[in-house]
């Protein structure tokens, strides 16, 4: 086939991508426009197939582990895993983006050592972008994926003189990459160039987990979403080092999607992004703001329910907390029973509740929450005075007061749910601890506030029970 | 194809993926991720091209792992995705 019908079914699968983006932005028709953009992924695979000179044998071999790995896992992971494996799937793209820039080098490596070509400063310069874009965004998915599934503890880790290191690497990446890049000027032979070439890839994927590393499981919407991007950029890149236009107009999308996630986070937290990762943000080195004095009151399921019970309007906030406890089922069964009970219920969402961007709204849509009763904070703060109760559900520093009122706070300037403006707040906590930032949260220490401590999931069981049983 | 044609394609990309994207809901902020996620999946294009008859045994290997880890990011992404998206109803969808 020739090569200028494969690329009119390139623009038609760009075309398709970004129609498909387009339609993801909509609740309507965020599942047609996915169906759309995999079609368009379709069309590109097959007519790749067509080029000349493939070993299928291969290819068949990749296309059926690859898809029987990514299938299993789609199928299989849970709502609450989610986060660990958008985390990792942006790894894996990562990666390959990296491994295609390096299977491309090779390619020219062969010439090179043979003396019969050069290298290239465009072609140089954009093999190093894949190798690198792509290593950063496969070493910080993996430790991103770490931190949220746990294994490698989430908490921000600082060690010491990690910027100076961060910075020497990253010197040192812009040194190798400058040697590699003009090395037939400098007179260095292919051989040494190949050296600095892995060095690039060493550093690149060295920068990628010391990186993540300061960043605590709260900033992990961030992180992801930029991830995200950088995975797209990795393919951008990757599309500059085999001139092909349909990875260089996905990616790029890619690319934007991802960094405007990221900054939409950013603004959620009133946080910089530089903030976010380089601070080490929920370290024990952190400031704590004011002291607060009072004490946390505990109330009873029982006391709970018969406020519940009499309330016409309840508002609910969940917060990571559900997602571990694996609560939503049992949260929306109490929706559904208060709602009977002829309360208006609601759920308010904030931007950065969770360990990625919209991880409760896929929560909840999970245990079928319509999305017309899950509210955005900026139309539920208004009316937050006229909510009778709030029940907190494992969520900490979105609804912390401090955020509003206390200037000495490092959370000072967050826009936050104003729970407490609510007439009675009841907060659903596994003990007395802190949250992520590690700052105590001044609204559990109102006189409106009431503590139900335990496992989410067995407190809102028990309230359920309760309704049920009279 | 030169450099200046595929910067020029990079550019209005970039400025078509902003104007998309910018005013998604949030509720839809993870499977624009995920979904997004798997359109990164296209550089699996250009390990489908690295499996080459030509290709010594090194940049073969090279050329297969990209190739899975890229059919891993494109079919699980997009069935992930579909997955999340099915869930999401309105009120009028209850049964």
């Amino acid at each position: 086939m020739s090569t200028s019908i494969i690329n009119l079914v390139y623009i038609i699968a760009s075309i398709l991508f970004v129609l498909g983006i387009k339609m993801l932005g909509s609740a309507k028709t965020a599942r047609k426009g996915n169906a759309i953009s995999s079609i368009g992924m379709l069309l590109a695979i097959v007519v790749t197939l067509l080029a000349k000179g493939l070993d299928y044998q291969w290819i068949v071999l990749g296309l059926v582990i690859g898809g029987l790995i990514g299938g299993i896992a789609a199928k299989t992971v849970k709502m609450t895993g989610m986060p660990e494996m958008v985390a990792l799937f942006n790894g894996f793209g990562g990666l390959a983006s990296l491994l295609v820039g390096w299977g491309e080098y090779e390619k020219v490596r062969a010439g090179l050592t043979a003396g019969t070509e050069n290298l290239e400063i465009f072609t140089g310069t954009v093999i190093v972008l894949a190798v690198l874009i792509g290593g950063i965004t496969f070493t910080g998915s993996v430790q991103a994926w770490g931190k949220l599934s746990g294994k490698l503890g989430s908490r921000a880790v600082m060690i010491p003189a990690q910027r100076i290191i961060n910075g020497s690497i990253v010197i040192g990446i812009v040194a190798l990459s400058i040697a590699f890049v003009a090395g037939d000027g400098f007179g260095l032979g292919a051989e040494i160039q190949f050296q600095i070439f892995l060095g690039i890839v060493v550093l690149s994927l060295m920068l990628g987990v010391l990186g993540v590393l300061p960043i605590g499981g709260g900033d992990m919407p961030v992180v992801i979403a930029l991830l995200n991007s950088f995975s797209g950029l990795a393919a951008a890149a990757a599309g500059f080092v085999i001139l092909n236009n349909v990875l260089i107009v996905a990616g790029c999308l890619v690319g934007c999607s991802g960094l405007i996630l990221t900054i939409i986070m950013c603004k959620a937290m009133n946080r910089s992004l530089s903030n976010v990762l380089f601070s080490g943000f929920g370290s024990s080195t952190q400031k704590v703001g004011t002291e607060v004095e009072g004490e946390m009151k505990a109330a009873s399921v029982e006391d709970a329910y018969y406020v519940l019970e009499a309330a016409t309007s309840v508002v609910i906030i969940p917060g990571y907390g559900m997602a571990v406890a694996q609560a939503q089922h049992v949260v929306k069964e109490l929706g559904n029973l208060l709602e009977e009970n002829g309360a208006e219920v609601k759920y308010a969402i904030h931007p950065v509740a969770g360990r990625m961007p919209g991880h409760m709204n896929v929560l909840l849509a999970e245990a079928d929450v319509p999305y017309e009763q899950l509210v955005e904070m900026d139309s539920v703060n208004p009316v937050m005075p006229t909510v009778d109760v709030a029940i907190v559900i494992g969520a900490n520093d979105v609804v912390n007061p401090a955020a509003s009122e206390d200037e000495a706070s490092p959370i000072y300037g967050m826009p936050i749910i104003n729970a407490h403006h609510a007439k009675t707040v009841y907060a659903l906590k596994r003990g007395q601890g802190a949250g992520f930032s590690g700052l105590v949260n001044q609204l559990y220490f109102l006189e409106k506030t009431r503590m139900l401590y335990g496992d989410a999931k067995a407190t809102v069981s028990s309230l359920v029970g309760q309704f049920k049983g009279d | 194809m030169d450099l200046t044609q595929l910067l020029f394609i990079f550019v209005l990309a970039a400025f078509l993926g902003y104007e998309l994207i910018k005013k998604v809901p949030s509720q839809l902020h993870t499977p624009l991720m995920s979904g997004s996620n798997a359109i990164s999946g296209i550089t699996v294009v250009g390990a489908l091209l690295a499996v080459n008859i030509e290709a010594n045994t090194f940049t073969l290997v090279l050329g297969i792992l990209a190739l899975i880890l890229a059919t891993v990011n494109v079919v699980g992404g997009y069935l992930v995705t579909d997955r999340m998206l099915a869930m999401f109803k309105t009120k009028g969808d209850r049964k």
